[in-house]
């Protein structure tokens, strides 16, 4: 009886307790999953999920009119074949570049195989994670550089830098970034004729840009102004000061919350699907409304944004470590 | 080399606090001014003023005669020549020991990172602490700290040296170390301007003591007739209240 009571006491005994309960609630969560699915009714189908990342096209090129070609033109995977038939009228074919078998001057019958075989395209899932990797990466660096300008301007002590960067920050934290992105698509987009991928990324590099100019300006505040001073003591200027001596310090307290905003561009990034773009998430909906394999879909679009997020975060944990040296 | 000329500072933050009131003062080349009073007195603002750190609201500063409130000055410049040591240490926690005495000397005088190297180390080994050369300030003792403060400073080889209570924020046993250094500066002939209520060391090297209280001057006079028959009354009850 005494030992059973220090068992149930024991620091080892209470963990190992606390461990089996997390898998018990797992088990538990993965069935529980399974089991209303069955309840609605509904038919897995996740083998239909890997060709939404890659498939294979079927490829069958035939020649439809007697001609000569004219023109071998390669763009890419793709090459463009151009043959002239007896009336002088132009024909195209397309033909993936591996498979070109002609030259200028070849004579192409009716019934001639141009190009005949499969090949791998990237499904519509992985196009939309790429463009979500994209539209993201260059919203954060755009986002880092106007966040970097506001901040300093926050902290400027002559009215004009202040109060616009003031306004801009909370013109954008007080609007929902869904509006934001329509104000960019069809008012600045039209202004400055952007492509709605850039009309996408302006939006959200000026989204994240006012939040990241809140973080850095808190960043540089956090750090004693006795380094400034002593900096500033030293005939530095005040850039020098900033760059050398400011900046580097906040930057690795600033780490964190950044990471964060990075970590919510990116999800939020799934909001420019609404101005056309087939990132991620869209790209999720089109295949859903085609298939009506919604459940399979989503849960793959879900675990795709993990994949991004979680390296990210892994990414930030390794520049924390290597910060760490002068703590 | 230092003078300043009838000079007022004021401070509006909850409430109205003249800092400094009418200051004057001449400091010679190679001189050592040692500046005391009570907490509030001014002491802090007025070495400050002198590198431009508080703007003045009346009054001029010259440096090597160059006018400090004036906007075509350079100041930069100016305070390249003139170095500053703080109570709180003020190294750069995220650079090393050696990189704080070479990061200035690089980017305002220009000198390459070797020849930075070199003297930085010079200053290291002058002020004791050369093997720590490659250690964070966070990894050095207090008085350790204060001495890369002052190699720090030295390294752009200033022609004034200004000290704001480099010996209150440390250890008693610590003290000494970093007042050995300064005494060492002012026998070079260094022109320095300490506060300090380390009387020993005024004693030992002021060539004047500068008595403030209010934001203003009470009395200027040699270490001698400051502590053996000073004239005011609250020189008297200040020093009264330290020694
Ligand atoms: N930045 C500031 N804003 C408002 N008031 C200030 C500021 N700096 C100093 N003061 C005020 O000016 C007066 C003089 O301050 P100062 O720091 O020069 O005194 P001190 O003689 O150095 O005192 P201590 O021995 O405590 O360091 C004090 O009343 C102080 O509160
Ligand atoms: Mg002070």
């Amino acid at each position: 009886m005494e030992i059973f009571n220090d068992l149930l006491h024991s620091e080892r005994f209470r963990r190992s307790l606390s461990w089996a309960a997390l898998v018990l609630i797992i088990v538990g969560l993965i069935i529980g999953t399974v089991h209303t699915t069955n309840k609605v009714d509904y038919i897995w189908r996740w083998e239909q999920i890997p060709r939404y990342i890659f498939f294979q096209e079927t490829i069958e090129v035939t020649v439809e009119e007697d001609a000569t070609v004219t023109a071998v033109e390669r763009d890419g995977a793709d090459t463009y074949i151009i043959a002239l038939n007896f009336l002088d009228e132009e024909q195209y074919y397309t033909v993936p570049s591996h498979m070109v078998s002609v030259k200028t001057g070849d004579e192409l019958q009716r019934g001639q195989v141009l190009a005949e075989g499969r090949r791998w395209k990237p499904g519509l899932l992985l196009t939309g994670l790429i463009l979500t990797l994209e539209i993201s990466v260059l919203s954060i660096i755009l986002g880092v550089v106007i966040g970097l300008i506001t901040g300093l301007a926050r902290l400027s002590s002559s009215p004009a830098p202040k109060w616009l960067a003031i306004g801009y920050i909370e013109l954008i934290r007080g609007t929902p970034l869904l509006v934001q992105i329509y104000i960019f698509y069809f008012f600045v987009g039209q202004v400055f004729r952007l492509s709605n991928f850039m009309a996408g990324v302006l939006a959200l590099s000026f989204f994240a840009g006012a939040y990241v100019a809140e973080i850095i300006r808190a960043g540089i505040q956090s750090i004693h102004k006795g380094q400034m001073e002593a900096a500033r003591s030293l005939g530095m200027n005040y850039p020098q000061a900033m760059r050398y001596i400011i900046l580097p310090q906040a930057f690795k307290r600033i780490l964190p919350p950044l990471a964060g905003q990075f970590i919510s561009l990116i999800k939020d990034s799934s909001l420019v699907g609404v101005i056309a773009l087939v990132e991620l998430t869209r790209a999720g909906r089109e295949i859903g409304t085609s298939t009506f394999n919604y459940f399979e879909v989503f849960f793959t679009v879900a675990a795709l944004y993990l994949i991004l997020t979680f390296s990210l975060s892994m990414l930030v944990q390794f520049l924390e470590r290597r910060f760490a040296a002068s703590d | 080399m230092i003078d300043v000329k009838g000079i007022y500072k004021t401070f509006y933050s909850r409430h109205k606090v003249e800092a400094l009131v009418d200051v004057s003062l001449h400091v010679e080349k190679g001189e050592v001014v040692v500046i005391c009073g009570p907490s509030g007195s001014g002491k802090s603002t007025l070495l400050r003023c002198l590198n431009h750190l508080e703007t003045i609201d009346q009054g001029e500063i010259l440096i090597d005669t160059i006018l400090l409130n004036d906007s075509r000055t350079n100041i930069n410049k100016v305070r390249a020549e003139v170095g500053m040591v703080f109570q709180s240490f003020n190294l750069f926690a995220h650079m090393t020991v050696l990189e704080n005495v070479s990061i200035a000397q690089i980017k305002v005088r220009k000198r390459s990172r070797q020849e930075a190297t070199k003297i930085g180390m010079e200053l290291l080994e002058k002020v004791g602490i050369p093997e720590k050369a490659g250690s964070y300030p966070s990894q050095l003792s207090g008085g350790q700290q204060q001495r890369v403060a002052i190699a720090r400073a030295l390294a752009m080889q200033p022609k004034i040296m200004l000290f704001d209570e480099p010996t209150s924020a440390l250890d008693p046993e610590m003290i000494g170390e970093v007042l050995d250094v300064m005494k060492t500066l002012a026998r070079e002939g260094m022109t320095m301007c300490c506060v300090t209520h380390e009387m020993g060391f005024a004693r030992e090297v002021a060539d004047r003591i500068v008595f403030m209280d209010e934001g203003r001057i009470v009395e200027i006079g040699t270490p001698q007739q400051i502590f053996n028959e000073p004239r005011e009354d609250r020189t008297k009850a200040f020093l009264a209240q330290i020694l």
